[in-house]
């Protein structure tokens, strides 16, 4: 938590955290300052002559107390507003440009849903806490111990009264803490349960009806469902001691002054003291005394309620700082090359040189020894079985990841020498899962920056056209303008997919990369868009990795993988003769008349 | 409170209706209802009556004060003691005062704890239950998310905040309305003073609610538009990295985020506002009493007591008008809440089924369209007028592009859908004289989307059927070539399936299968594993559906061109409507739909 704002706050910050300890001693001076004038006021009523006037002027002293530390507290709310906000804003856009600097390696052993969680949530979290913090966290000791002081030198019962009335709220409320707060964490646990239900139920809704089993369901639902509510049940119950407890203890405590009060008051007799140079009963001190001392107790009771509520919300916090922490701390791996690029003549050209691959804490190769080249115009097609390795040799030409042994080139240069954009700028990649922004089409197509300028309308067009989208993308009203929502939930999956294709041609890249992109495609469009990849953008090379064989049969090389090893390269008639493994994938799709 | 970012309440498109349903919905729990909001207001006049007794006591003391003779210029009195006698029986009266209370206030808290959570439990069960009785129509075009966080979110809101601001409305009025009686009872001049002063201070916090009221709504817009960006991007990592997109995407953040900053500190000094104001308020309540307070004690008019009791009124005065603005700001959400789910509680169930007395224990497997017309939406119709009979035993292959609507089939079969016109019989029954659970019996359905819960290995295959013995359930797992996985596992057939345990796409292909064979209906409805699989278990997969179908009728959703050569009957659809039927060789021949589609797979490029 201390690490986060000491490494994300400028001079500026501190001097308005400074700025605000001095307000806040300020204002805890004011605070306490009022009780006093209370004194005098309750002093001057009880005495009998004393003069109107000086009931206004201690009346008008205690309200410009109150004023100016309402006045101040409202600085202070605005110091912390901003700068809370400001150290928000701050973390957040930090952890963006990280996470956008991350390779695949650091986004899985995150997980995209806990780094949304970590930018978002957790950083509210921290947020509250600085704007609490600095309020409360500050001014609630100050102000503990200088109400201490100013009541300690009264009377050692009424001292004592209040330290009991302290005691038993803060060792109610710790025990309490104490009993449900594992009990909070199991309802989490609980509460997921429920939740994991209900969602089986409803992704397996037609299952579930298939074989009548609703009833099956819903038993299983309240079993879970009464756990949850037993936990709750128990914790909120216990919960509700607080409020009356606290009460009882404040009343309590004024009336124990009081009563103490009485007795004090009783044992003065008729000695006299001095007061402002006029000699005064001692009692009427006393009770002005006993007046004040109820008033100072509470806010000695209050801020030690608040301290307890800070200890409670801290270790939250620090939860979430501590992730934050993490995130910011990660170092990506993959980086911008060193070297300076000789620029080749050489154009769409892939090879690979005895590349093996594993991920980071895995033991097994993913990839062993493969090597191959892709020359320009060419296209080489990657098939083989789930798991053997296809996706992920894809992923090293645009250095998701890097390969362990062996070298990966592009156009004859290493991929590690290369500066990431200028890498990029060479590709064309379309994703196994397509992936559009919210935003219109046109911005989605023109999406990223690149050598040149962005693409004209024209160009947005003919790519569209080529990637066989032109016919839905016209009937959509705004046509290029249309706009796609979140997650692109109003176009259909091929229709994802062909603008994702679109975009991969707008770039004008050397080389195409296929990560199974065309199995959402229905067979028609498959083949319309394979014809336009091998005529109308022949000079690019392509690397297509497909499911269905009929996708890669006229590629000018087939790469077989199984598990992780290069077992076939060649055309679709070479391998059917020489190689089991592809044989045995083309006659699960294709009957034998039909090879 | 302590200020923080503030959650702005949901509002409910009709608030009377949705907490008029929800009172409703609680009636049951009507008893405890009032009796712990019986408690709550005896609680709250215990409450009010502490400051009388406070008053007396500090009567008592004062009157053994000395006080000053103005003429005599000297202090008389200086030795009268307090009446200590009368202290001690105020004091223990406020002692059972101040315990009554709080024990009042703990069962109050406690009986609605009680009902609240009973409550929400009724509700989650009512949600739970009623998505198995909503016909699939609805359910298909209702986001799953958004049943979910009907069950937890809403549910959760309405738990948290209906006991909170049904108690704290009719404490805090009791507070207000006993506390002011309470002050003109005592005196009306400080009564008037007292509330004067404090109005003023709610004028004010009034007003800067309403001006702060559209930074709370901007700030949970931009938190939502944030959000929805954060995600975005991060999920399309690869993409956006790829295509060189960073500053692309960092400028539009950074104007989110800005826009966040600005509505976030806003309303957070705004909401920041609402403490000191009221502190203020307080204390000028305070002046303002002891002011007209100490005019009215040197006229004589008042004992001092009455002051030190209006020190508290003014507090207990304060208090519930800030209670009663949070409590209806509570109560929006919670009829927000409640409007939400009694939306999904009150939607159109499944036609009631009990008076159907046709039953069909165990069909042959003759299947009958009969002039089917169905449409997903009354104005589109998508299967004009389908007529086929397959005979019982029969494998029918229902194919077509990706999106053809070739689920709508099974849909119809299985009277997930109604059709519109025309009828579907099974040996001869309409299936709309069956009930659906009859229907259902007669199918075995396995789902391309492989549906397996967290639960043991043994369980997902037995699932809702009774009385099947573990030899049952080893022999169709051998069957489907399962046996063997499943014994490898740590626990064999007790081995819990989770998020953990590394199951593979074709091994839950054929767990679903195994549960298909374990259910044994003379029916059978097949929707093929896609090519997610690999090759061998791809092979597994077909033998296991293949015994799966002898000798019974099965409607094969095909994606292998194997299926489709040896099927009896195929169903090519295109665009929902069935286009053509026939053979394999039949279809070929006619040089149609199917021919087309069928040679686009594997020819040469042309």
């Amino acid at each position: 938590m201390f690490k986060i704002l000491s490494k994300h706050l400028k001079w500026k910050q501190w001097l308005s955290i400074l700025l605000s300890v001095g307000l806040i001693v300020l204002m805890t001076w004011l605070d306490l300052k009022v009780p006093e004038y209370m004194q005098k006021i309750t002093t001057l009523v009880e005495t009998e002559g004393s003069s109107m006037t000086d009931v206004w002027i201690n009346g008008g002293y205690m309200l410009l107390c109150a004023a100016s530390s309402a006045v101040l507290s409202v600085i202070v709310g605005f110091i912390a507003a901003r700068l809370s906000s400001g150290v928000a804003r701050n973390l957040r856009s930090e952890i963006y440009d990280k996470v956008l600097s991350f390779s695949k390696k650091e986004m899985k052993s995150f997980s995209t849903a806990s780094l949304i969680t970590r930018s978002t949530n957790d950083v509210t979290q921290v947020q509250r806490v600085i704007a609490m913090g600095l309020q409360v966290l500050i001014k609630a000791p100050i102000l503990a111990v200088w109400a201490i002081l100013k009541i300690l030198g009264k009377s050692w019962q009424w001292s004592a009264t209040t330290a009991v009335a302290v005691i038993i709220l803060m060792s109610v409320i710790i025990t309490l803490i104490v009993i449900v707060m594992p009990k909070f964490k199991k309802m989490q646990t609980l509460t997921d349960n429920v939740n994991r239900i209900t969602r089986e139920n409803l992704t397996g809704l037609r299952v579930v009806r298939a074989y009548n089993a609703e009833n099956y369901q819903a038993d299983k639902f309240e079993e879970a469902n009464d756990k949850l509510t037993k936990t709750s049940l128990f914790t909120n119950r216990l919960m509700s001691i607080l409020s009356p407890v606290m009460s009882l203890v404040m009343s309590g405590l004024s009336l124990a002054i009081y009563w103490i009060g009485a007795s004090i008051i009783n044992g003065a007799g008729d000695q006299m003291v001095m007061v402002d140079g006029i000699l005064t009963p001692l009692k009427l001190v006393s009770f002005g005394d006993m007046v004040v001392f109820s008033s100072y107790a509470m806010q000695v009771v209050m801020s030690f309620v608040m301290l307890t509520m800070i200890f409670i919300m801290l270790p939250r916090a620090s939860v979430s700082a501590k992730r934050i922490n993490e995130v910011l701390n990660t170092q990506p791996q993959i980086v911008d090359g060193q070297g300076a690029v000789i620029p080749t003549d050489i154009k769409g050209e892939i090879e690979f040189k005895n590349v093996s691959f594993k991920y980071p804490d895995a033991d097994e190769y993913v990839l062993r020894d493969i090597s191959f080249t892709a020359k320009q115009g060419e296209t080489v097609a990657f098939i083989g079985s789930t798991g053997s390795g296809k996706s992920t040799l894809i992923d090293l030409i645009p250095r998701f990841y890097d390969a362990i042994e062996g070298q990966v080139l592009v156009d004859g240069v290493d991929v590690k020498d290369y500066k990431l954009d200028e890498l990029h700028n060479k590709l064309g990649y379309v994703s196994q899962k397509a992936v559009m922004f919210s935003g219109s089409i046109k911005e989605n197509i023109s999406f990223g920056q690149r050598e040149g300028d962005k693409p004209s309308e024209e160009e947005i067009k003919s790519a569209i056209k080529l990637a066989e989208a032109k016919n839905f993308v016209e009937k959509k009203e705004g046509g290029i303008d249309a706009m796609i929502t979140q997650g692109g939930t109003n176009v259909s999956g091929g229709q994802k997919q062909r603008l994702s294709i679109a975009r991969a041609i707008a770039r004008k890249p050397e080389i195409f990369i296929f990560d199974d992109s065309f199995s959402a495609l229905d067979y028609k469009t498959d083949k319309k868009l394979r014809k336009t990849l091998s005529t109308k953008l022949s000079t690019a090379t392509s690397i297509i990795v497909a499911q269905r064989i009929g996708t890669i049969k006229n590629a000018d090389k087939i790469i077989v993988l199984d598990s992780g090893e290069m077992v076939g390269m060649g055309t679709h008639d070479e391998l059917l003769r020489s190689c089991e493994v592809y044989k045995e994938i083309a006659l699960s799709q294709l009957s034998k008349e039909e090879l | 409170m302590a200020p923080g970012p503030r959650v702005m309440p949901q509002k409910a498109k009709n608030f009377k209706k949705s907490i008029f349903k929800l009172l409703k919905y609680c009636k049951r729990h009507v008893w405890g209802i009032v009796i712990s909001l019986i408690f709550a207001v005896a609680g709250t006049i215990l409450t009010l009556i502490g400051p009388n007794k406070i008053k007396e006591l500090t009567d008592i003391i004062t009157q053994a004060l000395p006080a000053f003779d103005q003429d005599a210029m000297q202090w008389v009195n200086t030795n009268l003691s307090v009446d200590l006698q009368a202290v001690t029986n105020i004091g223990i009266i406020l002692v059972i005062l101040y315990g009554l209370g709080a024990i009042f206030s703990f069962i109050q808290g406690f009986i609605m704890t009680t009902i609240t959570q009973r409550l929400s439990k009724r509700m989650r069960k009512d949600i739970t239950s009623k998505i198995n009785n909503l016909p699939l129509s609805y359910m298909d075009s209702t986001p799953h998310g958004d049943v979910l966080s009907r069950v937890t979110n809403d549910v959760d809101t309405i738990g948290q905040t209906l006991a909170n601001s049904i108690v704290t409305l009719v404490s805090a009025s009791t507070l207000l309305i006993g506390s002011i009686i309470m002050m003109f009872i005592t005196n009306p001049i400080m009564a008037a003073t007292a509330i004067g002063a404090s109005l003023i201070g709610f004028i004010l916090i009034a007003l800067i609610m309403r001006f702060s009221q559209k930074h709370f709504v901007a700030q949970q817009n931009e938190l939502g538009a944030i959000n929805a960006h954060i995600e975005e991007i991060y999920s399309g990592h690869d993409i956006v990295n790829v295509y060189n997109g960073k500053k692309e995407t960092k400028k539009k953040f950074e104007q989110i985020n800005k826009r966040l900053y600005v509505s976030g500190w806003k309303s957070q000094f705004f909401s920041g506002l609402m403490g000191p104001i009221m502190g203020f308020v307080g204390d000028f309540g305070y002046v303002a009493v002891c002011v007209v307070g100490a005019v009215l004690t040197m006229s004589g008019s008042i004992s001092f007591g009455v002051i030190v009791a209006f020190m508290i009124y003014v507090r207990l005065f304060n208090q519930p008008l800030a209670q009663l603005a949070q409590a209806f700001n509570n109560l929006q959400s919670t009829a927000a809440a409640s409007e939400r789910v009694f939306e999904f509680l009150d939607a159109k169930e499944l036609d009631d089924e009990s008076h159907k007395t046709t039953v069909l224990n165990d069909a042959k497997g003759d299947v009958e369209f009969e002039h089917v017309k169905f449409g997903y939406t009354p104005d589109r119709v998508i299967i004009h007028d389908f007529s086929t009979h397959v005979k019982a035993g029969q494998k029918v292959a229902i194919v077509g592009p990706t999106g053809a609507g070739k689920t709508t089939l099974v849909n119809l079969l299985m009277r997930f859908y109604e059709v519109d016109a025309g009828k579907i019989l099974i040996d001869g029954v309409d299936t709309k004289d069956l009930t659906r659970e009859n229907i259902h019996n007669l199918f075995s359905m396995v789902l391309q989307d492989t549906w397996l819960f967290e639960g043991t290995v043994k369980d997902n295959i037995v699932y809702s059927k009774e009385g099947v013995t573990d030899e049952q359930v080893i022999a169709a797992c051998k069957a489907c070539g399962l046996h063997h996985f499943i014994k490898s596992l740590p626990h064999g057939y007790n081995s819990v399936l989770d998020d953990n345990t590394s199951i593979s796409a074709g091994q839950r292909q054929l767990m679903t299968i195994a549960r298909a064979m374990i259910e044994d209906s003379p029916m059978l409805i097949l929707d093929e594993a896609t090519s997610s699989v690999d090759t061998r278990t791809e092979i597994l997969i077909q033998k296991a559906m293949d015994k799966l179908t002898e000798n019974r009728t099965s409607f094969v959703i095909a994606h292998r061109l194997s299926t489709i050569k040896n099927a009896d009957l195929i169903l090519v659809m295109n665009n929902g409507d069935i286009v053509e039927q026939g053979t394999h060789k039949d279809l070929l021949s006619k040089g149609g739909f199917y021919a087309d589609l069928y040679n686009s797979q594997f020819d040469k490029e042309d």
